[in-house]
């Protein structure tokens, strides 16, 4: 009897298409997530990864196929209802608004759901955020402060699935390092993860399974147990 | 009498009162054409028909169904801004995606529309509205005399204009006004309900057009035009202050009255044409405006 793969996952794409104007970006697109689960998306730059995360979240001008959260049909939706059920994103450019002090931007985002970290426990995280709260504009925040405030204010809401788009690009070890633990102990605290990173030795050490993407679609999924294994294939997947 | 650089201090403060309520009008128009332009990317032309639909329907709710000026105050706003919304949700919001000028021609075209059914029904001569009785007539300050209505107008305009800066500035919902600005895709994927949002602000935009209109209606006679004479100044007055700033667009308003009351006192000649002068000359030094943002 084939497994119903799609009663299992919290997560279940299937045939996903998506296309900027007349660019085909994804073709047909395959992946699942359990709850609780940390996967990464690897490939080379260009390969479909952050359209597969704006995919999912709605924000490509034109998608198809099926995309199911908690059982629920997403395609469709406008993408304000897609975040309302608890998806949240954290884009690659961080999206940290000039116009709203660091805590106006932590605070945007609306609750979506129970369970949401509480102020006190994300400042506990971030304690740098703390420190710079009344900074009149957040993007005068440094690049590792403005990453650590674009992953904490999606954690205040509540949100189950957080699709995070390269958030070490650009920063220095040390941050890196802390984004690192911090994506460790959101695992620990229930949070499903998809997480698309170009530096795959530190994706290597967080993900339970690597899905590798080519040309718009899936092409291979690798655990995170047989990561050392598989490495030549993978520095051939990506380039390196 | 004392004198003022030459001037009868009656005459100076009168003018400067005057330049204030044009000033009043000059803000809360091109406050909301600024809110509007922030969260819209729409050049709202439509605003001085708004403005005098704002007018009529005062007029409207007072000769058909005996409303006074106060529940005009409520009222009128209230229908200007829910038929902005209308228009907003049928027709302006699908051009969002293309070009400014798309915005701009389809507003250009919404006004003449409304201007032309109005002078349809009404003719073009104007249409009296009184001063509410409580505000009728005046006081002498010593320095000069204030009429209360005008009085009233200058501070109705003040605390509007200023209540509109602080719920965008310092509350929630003017935080998702302002993150609507800069990223609305983003703010969108946050679960926030963008569409119904711009919806808002553009019926909050025409709602104060509309009050502004409402104001207007005593002081000024009502007629389809009024807004078409006036949107010509207020957009000099944006130009000036530089699209998209709000209390650029508030002070700019108040300023620009002020220094044409001024130039009636000492200029007369000049005096229609100061603020088109000014802008001139902004442009030159500032094309973004003094409170716009380069780029």
């Amino acid at each position: 009897m084939p497994h119903d793969r799609s009663a299992a996952s919290l997560l279940s794409v299937s045939a996903l298409n998506a296309w900027y104007g007349e660019s085909h970006v994804l073709h047909g697109v395959e992946l699942d997530i359990q709850a609780g689960e940390l996967v990464t998306l690897l490939g080379r730059n260009g390969a479909g990864k952050t359209t597969t995360l704006r995919a999912i979240m709605g924000i490509v001008p034109a998608r198809s196929g099926s995309i199911r959260y908690d059982g629920i049909e997403l395609i469709g939706l406008p993408v304000h209802r897609i975040a309302q059920h608890g998806i949240a994103y954290c884009p690659e450019e961080r999206g940290i608004f000039a116009s709203l002090s660091v805590r106006e931007n932590l605070m945007l985002p609306p609750r979506v759901g129970p369970g949401g970290l509480s102020l006190a426990a994300i400042h506990e995280l971030f304690p740098n955020l703390r420190a710079r709260q009344d900074t009149a504009q957040g993007t005068r925040l440094s690049g590792g402060e403005q990453q650590m405030l674009a992953i904490a204010r999606i954690l205040r809401t509540g949100a189950r699935l957080l699709l995070l788009d390269e958030p070490t690009e650009g920063l220095a070890p040390v941050i890196v390092q802390l984004i690192g633990q911090t994506i460790r102990r959101l695992k620990a605290d229930g949070f499903t993860i998809l997480l698309v990173e170009q530096n795959f030795r530190f994706a290597a050490a967080l993900a339970d399974r690597h899905l590798v993407m080519e040309h718009g679609h899936i092409v291979d999924m690798i655990s995170g147990s047989a990561i050392d294994s598989n490495m030549d294939k993978l520095e051939t997947y990506l380039g390196v | 009498m004392f004198e003022i650089l030459g001037i009868p201090p009656q005459a100076l403060f009168g003018q400067m009162l005057l330049g204030l309520i044009n000033g009043s009008f000059y803000a809360m128009l091109s406050l909301g054409l600024a809110v509007i332009f922030g969260m819209l990317n729409i050049i709202n032309f439509a605003h001085g028909a708004f403005y005098m639909m704002g007018a009529f329907a005062a007029w409207m709710l007072l000769a058909y169904l005996g409303l006074g000026f106060y529940w005009a105050l409520l009222l009128a706003p209230l229908l200007v801004g829910s038929f902005g919304i209308l228009v907003e949700r049928t027709m302006l919001c699908r051009l969002y995606r293309l070009d400014h000028l798309y915005g701009l021609l389809f507003t250009f075209g919404l006004a003449l529309v409304i201007q032309g059914l109005f002078r349809q029904e009404f003719g073009a001569s104007g249409l009296p509205y009184g001063i509410p009785a409580e505000m009728r007539g005046g006081s002498n300050l010593g320095f000069m005399f204030l009429p209360y209505y005008r009085g009233f107008v200058l501070a109705a305009s003040v605390v509007v204009c200023f209540g509109t800066w602080f719920v965008i500035e310092r509350t929630k919902l003017g935080a998702y006004l302002r993150a609507g600005t800069e990223n609305p895709t983003l703010v969108q994927a946050f679960g926030v309900n963008v569409p119904r949002i711009i919806a808002l602000t553009y019926g909050f935009g025409v709602a104060l057009a509309g009050l502004a209109g409402v104001l207007a209606a005593p002081i000024y006679s009502v007629n389809p035009l009024m807004g078409s004479d006036l949107i010509i100044v207020v957009f000099a007055v944006v130009v000036i202050g530089g699209l998209g700033s709000v209390l650029g667009a508030i002070v700019t308003g108040f300023g620009l009255g002020l220094i044409e009351g001024l130039t009636k006192v000492f200029y007369p000649e000049a005096s229609s044409t100061v603020i088109f002068v000014v802008m001139a000359l902004v442009l030159l030094v500032r094309p973004a405006g003094l409170f716009g943002r380069e780029g």
